[in-house]
């Protein structure tokens, strides 16, 4: 499968912090055929570091997306039955608009002038996106990670524009230990002289303090086992263990293809994002909502561990939703729901086709109605 | 003796009877869902709102690909969290033995639900008995074939054992169906019955 990344612009987005971005861009790739009702499209929601190539290859880089092992024919997602679209997140760095673009009014890249973005403004971003590619409403959206947190703000913000929510190694709330590891990224990213509060384009960019974020972001996101697995305590060369090494090629792999400012964004966003703020519960938050869910959590994951994810279905079950989770087994830690996919993709593949059928059924009853 | 044969669903003529009492379009919550079978071919056959509850992964993962909604959870944990009267029918198929606290399990059920649907295996069937009272070991038959230290059943229970906790809680049993094999009996249900379904309900 090759792919392409496709910009459309609109006009404006009004953001939750009062202000206005105009205009806006937005990064998007599709796979797959729309149907002619409509009624076949699924979103997938990239994590913190992804971006709208989630699946094939790219036609310019060779590339292959990040989640290639879910979406393709006869995957988790499968594009012979649905058309799957994948966009990079408001504040991203891209090809959506992000700290990095051009301020219109200044003719310079907006830096720390940029608005602050929550995750409630990305999945705005993404429900203007739908409509202008012409659907009312998704079979489903699905995400690991902060793509969890965009699948669930779908089913809250848009309960009559989204069948069904598949939230993958989630959470409803970061814990202070998630924002705890967010900030020492934050905190390495400003420690280092080059970030000049923001204003390097054009200049050296915070490469040193961005790699250590992403280093520490690395230790996270495997398991104990994996990295045992993976490095043991074999040394790369006579000083340096190949943990280390693959650390720092990683963290210096990211300097490549991030912004430092959308780190400092995103993260924030991530941080903030909390469905039970103003709320009495958990539960009153989903008061509303339409979708049916797949929640899943893996065994080993210690960055968004299992109880975050039954937390919110718990709450979910509270009122009656219709929810399914599965805790699945795995050593991968958080990175789990992009490695360790054969299992998660069967889940994925029974629960869409059951709300495809579902679906089809009660739109069948509603024009037999009429 | 009177007796007539009950169809089998799926394998099981306990299915077949609770397929029976299960009108189309009610929520059906199953209990120890295994693989999800009896829900898919509910939510098929008589599209009922179908969930599903079950404790090991590998059935989880099973049922969900078939597109039933299932959680990964014990029975006594998954029942805490929903709210009274959710579902029109609790089953509980072959798991009550197994549960540790069963009169908790069952107020639960009629707590979440309208009516519970309650099938067990008797440990009252001339076979355990005969089984006990001539090799004066804990009985392994046909029904109960485990040994004692391996055996999942912590409390075993007979007909009449059900019966009287049904009276003592002041409920109501508006079914109850007697089955050896796939014949249904009709009389000296303690002695003769394999599997008993009740339907019960909270007066």
């Amino acid at each position: 499968m090759i792919t392409e990344t496709h910009i459309v612009q609109f006009d404006s987005i009004a953001l939750d912090c009062g202000s206005k971005l105009a205009p806006v861009d937005v990064a998007y790739e599709t796979y797959g055929e729309l149907n002619a009702r409509k009624n076949n499209a699924v979103l997938v929601l990239h994590a913190f570091s992804g971006d709208a190539h989630a699946a094939g290859t790219d036609q310019s880089t060779g590339a292959i997306g990040w989640w290639d092992s879910m979406i393709g024919p006869g995957k988790g997602f499968d594009t012979d039955k649905y058309f799957v679209i994948s966009s990079n997140i408001l504040g991203g760095c891209r090809g959506t608009s992000g700290p990095g673009s051009i301020n219109p009014e200044t003719g310079c890249p907006y830096a720390m002038s940029f608005p602050p973005v929550t995750i409630p403004d990305m999945v705005r971003l993404q429900k203007m996106l739908t409509e202008h590619l012409g659907i009312e409403r998704l079979l489903a959206v699905s995400g690991g990670s902060m793509g969890a947190m965009q699948a669930l703000q779908w089913a809250l913000a848009y309960p009559d524009a989204v069948a069904a929510s598949i939230p993958i190694a989630g959470t409803a709330r970061h814990s202070p230990q998630q924002i705890a590891f967010n900030e020492v990224g934050r905190q390495a990213i400003m420690a280092d002289l080059d970030w000049n509060e923001g204003d390097y384009y054009g200049k050296r960019p915070p490469a040193r303090g961005l790699a250590v974020a992403r280093m520490v972001g690395h230790i996270t996101y495997m398991s104990d086992e994996s990295m045992r697995e993976k490095f043991g305590r074999r040394l790369r060369d006579q000083d340096q263990f190949e943990v280390e090494s693959y650390l720092r090629y990683r963290g210096s792999q990211f300097v490549d293809r991030f912004d430092a400012n959308s780190y400092l964004y995103i993260t924030k966003a991530m941080d903030y994002f909390d469905l039970t703020a103003g709320r009495p519960s958990l539960s009153a938050a989903f008061d509303g909502v339409k979708s049916r869910f797949l929640v899943i959590s893996f065994s080993s994951d210690w960055l968004y561990p299992s109880y975050q994810s039954l937390d919110i279905v718990r709450a979910l079950r509270g009122r009656n939703c219709d929810v399914a989770y599965c805790d699945l087994p795995s050593t991968y830690g958080h990175d789990a729901f992009l490695v360790h996919v054969s299992d998660q993709a069967e889940l994925v593949r029974g629960f869409l086709a059951s709300t495809f059928r579902e679906r089809a059924s009660s739109e069948q009853a509603v024009r037999g109605r009429s | 003796m009177s007796e007539s044969f009950v169809p089998n669903l799926l394998g099981r003529s306990d299915y077949a009877i609770i397929s029976e009492i299960i009108e189309p379009n009610a929520r059906v919550l199953d209990l120890g869902c295994g693989e999800g079978e009896l829900l898919a071919w509910l939510a098929e056959n008589k599209h009922v709102d179908a969930r599903g509850v079950e404790i090991e992964g590998s059935k989880v993962r099973q049922a969900i690909s078939r597109g039933v909604s299932v959680f990964h959870s014990d029975i006594e944990d998954a029942l805490a969290d929903l709210p009274d009267q959710a579902f029109d029918y609790v089953i509980l198929s072959q798991t009550l033995q197994e549960s540790r606290a069963p009169l908790k399990v069952l107020r639960e059920m009629l707590r979440v639900g309208r009516r519970a649907i309650v099938a067990f295996p008797n440990f009252g069937h001339w076979t355990v008995r005969l089984a006990h009272m001539f090799t004066g070991r804990a009985p392994k038959t046909k029904l109960f074939p485990h040994d004692w230290f391996d055996s999942p059943n912590i409390h075993f229970f007979t007909v009449d054992d059900f019966e009287s906790l049904v009276q003592l809680q002041h409920w109501t049993i508006e079914k109850r169906i007697f089955l050896e094999g796939a014949r249904q009996i009709r009389i000296l249900p303690n002695l003769l019955s394999e599997v008993a379904v009740f339907l019960v309900r909270s007066s």
